[in-house]
């Protein structure tokens, strides 16, 4: 059972022989029994949980299912809920309970899903190794001394240590794919434009886009199907989306006659060979399943991580000015006057990572440096677009790592946040230029999880998951688990 | 070499929409603290920015009205500064590409016309209002503005005295309340005026400018300009240098005082807004608003001095309000023969008595339909002129037509030449000599006796006849 993925679940309940309640006591029980070994969880409310899953086997009972009826799924902690806490895993927002639900929430609730608790991330969704949290660093469930990546590192956890058997993520740099990567697991973030943002805490509006992390791609594909959707609350979601059947798109068995783009950009120097082995192997494989490999390039890669930490925290910047001490949040002891409560107040509530990003996206809008930086990165924003333009002239999709290393070492790149920023390499650009992008299990690095990535054109995720699908079948890495964590019932 | 005044205006309006900007907050004026409010314009996390169209149609109206550029697409930008009453941190506003580029207006000045270049309309929101008096020893904020749709029209710096900005503002304001726009309440604060001045000698170019900030009547407006203007003077004839700065009029001391200087100035650090997409709008949609233009204040006062044969004086005062000039077109409707017999009474009489009781065409008690038949009275001899006025002043008071009135009050004009030559025999007999003197050559006389008459009839003769009676008697 605690292995299973969304679509056992649901079987098991259409057929009778599991209720919703059983379903969610059995993920409490072990929430209970591993939260503390991991901190993927910052907020569990069982009461809530089990009566949610209650409700749902009440209105199985009358009604046709809905489709995540009674399926436990856990939320990162940037998603607003009317119930509980919503944190971001920040100071500043500790005790914050938002009076309404994200757009996503709403969906997942109306389509009968029972929403399990908030997950760790790193603060305000800043970080790739989820060490940025105020509420503590999270665990990866392969080798607890490692992190699991981030921002949504908790999510990641979660799902790979089967604490829950899908959750919700947000990528505005990588933050599902990475640590969907580190931690063996799928995850999908949609074109930007196709998932609401509204209710969801914003860190950079232009790029941050919400996500499935699941066992499965089909999984993935479920619960997209149910995030997707336009808003009219939210003006960056489009309207008439391209659409298509997400689930049908994950029957693909082969690769016959797809032309899969391998960009010599992300294939580099420096790169764990191991990493690279694994992926090269991947690629093997996708072209044993009919696919032709082409060697392309996407010229301007080598400048995304620098044209992201310009972009990323401007916005940033000015997103969190909302954090003023004056309507909700933390507030300082004792202010002296106003400067004082703005500044004592967000001082003691943003982390250090946060203060870093606020205070490069000041500088780089401010005035005499707006063009050097915020402009210039805009264009190059512009070149990266044009990049996969022309490359997908030539191929349908692109295959890249998700990650140039598996899972570090909690600790070990904190000091040097150049060389963390570097964790998102492969990441980036997809984000840049707004594309859909998807990790997937594909071997093992040092005996950790190592991710391949899926790029496809925009509004094509049918095209990543016929690929992600293909692959899956052919191979067994999304069957392998963490062992520490097989726990009570372990049956995979 | 003598000192010239040069005058920017920036005018923030409000733009009258029923809810908010970027959120389905009601905007109505003057409800609790706080209660017209929601997470999106407290800027509560993860809440989003959704454009109200109508603050969008009415900007791109006014700027078809002032004759000015209407970009198909237009970008929303943040304006970035930390204030209580600004919930995000920053002020969505138009930066770099704002909805409305180059317009003018033509105004009035004592040497003719004068063309007023308009630079930019941009929409943005307004903040809230902060309150730190007569409260407790914490400021409170009432975030009911926040988020409400504001445009801030630009004008270039073409103005050179104060009483051309005010006529300026004066017209602007006027177009903006015949295109309904905005009810440019100026003690609503809804139509604000931030003012950059500077002076020079003529022909010199720009000097430096200050920013003169709250001025919320055209009075003040007219005395902050003249105090700015004659403080930089003086400063540069004493051989100073005007220091660039924001400043504030203080209306109650009649000067005004350094805000800010430059040094002090905001980087508003103002950036692209990434939660709004461009707006785009079709050559169509901006058709189908420009047909939808009402007539402007100009045109009807064209139209008023042409169709009607009005003075350019009398056109003016009847097209000040929209309410004002559609009385007057109600008013010739039902009285067509007169014009401008319509034009003096609405302006002279009606209008007169109602500034007397403090109100406003709006709320006159007397209906144009009453005032024409009031009208019809004297055009058909029932009443002089001279009674029509106590009619008037009876119907202002009780609501009754004129017929009722002249009927109770027995004020029906005698226009019986019988009775008409009675009363001349009585006043020729009582006055001999008078009439002696006029027979002896003093014409002037005959005045006195057509005002003997009349007041021998209580006014109520027709004074035609009187007269035409009178020369038969004086022969």
């Amino acid at each position: 059972m605690p292995f299973s993925t969304l679509t056992d679940i649901q079987a098991k309940l259409s057929a009778g022989e599991t209720t919703a309640v059983q379903v969610a006591q059995t993920y409490l029980d072990r929430i209970a029994q591993y939260n503390d070994d991991l901190n993927a969880f910052v907020h569990i409310d069982p009461e809530h949980v089990l009566a949610q899953a209650e409700a749902s086997d009440a209105y199985r009972a009358k009604h046709d299912a809905r489709p995540l009826e009674g399926l436990p799924i856990a939320v990162k902690d940037i998603f607003c809920t009317q119930h509980g806490p919503t944190q971001c895993c920040s100071n500043i927002l500790k005790g914050f309970e938002a009076p309404y639900d994200a757009h996503v929430i709403t969906r997942l609730r109306e389509a009968g899903a029972v929403l399990v608790g908030k997950t760790n991330m790193d603060e305000f969704a800043m970080g790739s190794s989820n060490e940025t949290s105020a509420f503590g660093g999270c665990k990866n469930p392969w080798n607890t001394d490692c992190i699991p990546g981030g921002s949504s590192g908790g999510s990641a956890a979660a799902v790979a240590a089967a604490l829950t058997p899908a959750a919700l993520g947000t990528d505005t740099g990588g933050s599902i794919r990475q640590p969907a990567s580190l931690t063996g697991i799928v995850g999908l973030k949609p074109t930007y434009g196709r998932v609401s943002r509204r209710g969801i805490i914003a860190f950079a509006s232009s790029l941050d886009q919400a996500g499935p992390m699941t066992r499965t791609v089909k999984d993935a594909a479920l619960l997209t199907s149910i995030m997707a959707g336009h808003d009219a609350g939210d003006a960056t979601s489009v309207a008439d989306a391209p659409s298509f059947d997400w689930l049908k798109a994950c029957e693909a068995k082969d690769m016959k006659g797809l032309r899969i783009g391998k960009p010599k950009e992300y294939f580099i120097d420096g790169m764990n060979e191991e990493v690279r082995a694994q992926v090269e192997a991947a690629l093997q494989k996708c072209q044993e399943l009919g696919a032709e490999i082409v060697d392309i390039s996407l010229p301007h890669t080598e400048y995304a991580v620098a044209a992201y930490y310009v972009i990323a925290p401007s916005e940033a910047s000015t997103n969190l000015s909302r954090y003023d001490a004056v309507r909700f949040g933390h507030r300082c002891d004792n202010p002296e006057d106003l400067e004082d409560m703005y500044a004592r107040s967000r001082d003691e509530g943003f982390g250090s990572e946060v203060k870093r990003r606020i205070l490069t996206g000041t500088f780089a809008l401010s005035s005499g440096y707006y063009d050097a930086y915020y402009l210039k990165a805009q264009q190059v924003r512009t070149l990266i677009s044009q990049d996969f333009k022309a490359a997908f002239e030539q191929v349908d999709i692109i295959a890249t790592p998700t990650s140039p290393v598996p899972a570090f070492k909690s600790g070990e790149k904190t000091d040097d946040p150049l060389t963390m920023y570097l964790s998102d390499i492969f990441t980036i650009a997809v984000n840049l230029a707004g594309l859909p992008g998807l990790s997937q299990p594909c071997g093992f690095a040092q005996d950790l999880p190592v991710g391949l990535q899926w790029i496809a054109p925009a509004w094509q995720e049918d095209k990543i998951l016929a690929a992600a699908s293909a692959y899956e079948r052919a191979t067994d890495w999304h069957t392998k688990t963490a062992s520490a964590f097989a726990g009570k019932g372990g049956e995979s | 070499m003598s000192w010239e005044v040069v005058i920017g205006l920036e005018v923030h309006c409000q733009i009258n929409t029923k809810t908010k900007a970027f959120c389905g907050c009601s905007t109505e004026f003057g409800a609790e603290p706080n209660a017209q409010t929601c997470p999106v314009c407290l800027g509560m996390p993860g809440q989003l920015p959704v454009l109200n169209d109508e603050a969008a149609r009415k900007t791109i109206l006014t700027g078809l009205a002032i004759n000015a550029n209407i970009n198909l697409e237009s970008k929303f930008d943040r304006k970035n500064y930390f204030y209580p009453d600004l919930p995000k941190g920053y002020q969505i506003s138009q930066f770099a590409v704002p909805i409305v580029e180059g317009g003018y207006i033509d105004i009035p000045t004592p040497n003719g016309e004068k063309r007023i270049g308009i630079t930019r309309i941009h929409m943005e929101e307004d903040a809230g209002k902060s309150m730190h008096e007569g409260l407790d020893a914490v400021s409170h904020i009432d975030l009911n503005r926040s988020g409400i749709p504001l445009m801030e029209i630009v004008s270039e710096p073409d103005m050179r005295s104060a009483d051309e900005a005010v006529a300026y503002l004066k017209q602007l304001h006027q177009i903006i309340k015949f295109l309904g726009v905005s009810d440019a309440d100026m003690e609503k604060g809804q139509f604000r005026c931030d003012a950059n001045i500077s002076v020079r000698r003529k022909g010199e170019p720009f000097g430096t400018r200050t920013e003169m900030k709250n001025m919320n009547s055209f009075r003040f407006i007219k005395q902050a300009i003249e105090f700015e203007a004659l403080r930089q003077i003086e400063i540069l004839e004493d051989g100073g240098e005007v220091k660039q700065e924001s400043r504030l009029w203080d209306s109650v001391k009649n000067e005004s005082r350094s805000m800010r200087s430059k040094e002090e100035a905001h980087d508003y650090r103002y950036f692209p807004e990434p939660d709004l997409p461009p707006l785009r709008i079709t050559q169509e949609e901006v058709d189908a608003i420009r047909a939808g233009m009402p007539e402007l204040p100009n045109q009807m006062r064209k139209r008023f001095e042409t169709e009607f044969g009005l003075s350019a004086y009398d056109a003016d005062v009847l097209t000040q309000t929209q309410s004002l000039a559609q009385w007057y077109e109600a008013l010739v409707a039902a009285h067509p023969a007169n014009p401008k017999q319509c034009a003096n009474w609405l302006a002279n009489e009606l209008l007169g008595r109602l500034k007397e009781q403090g109100k406003d065409i709006t709320e006159s008690p007397v209906s144009a339909k009453a005032l024409a038949s009031l009208l019809d009275k004297i055009a058909d001899n029932t009443i002089s002129g001279k009674i029509a006025k106590d009619v008037l002043d009876a119907m202002m008071e009780s609501g009754k037509d004129a017929d009722t009135i002249i009927e109770e009050k027995g004020l029906k004009q005698v226009s019986d030449t019988g009775v008409i030559d009675a009363m001349i025999q009585e006043v020729l007999d009582a006055n001999p000599e008078q009439v002696e003197a006029y027979k002896g050559g003093q014409e002037r006389l005959f005045g006195f006796f057509v005002g003997q008459v009349m007041k021998a009839s209580k006014g109520k003769a027709n004074p035609a006849l009187v007269n035409q009676r009178l020369k038969k008697y004086l022969g």
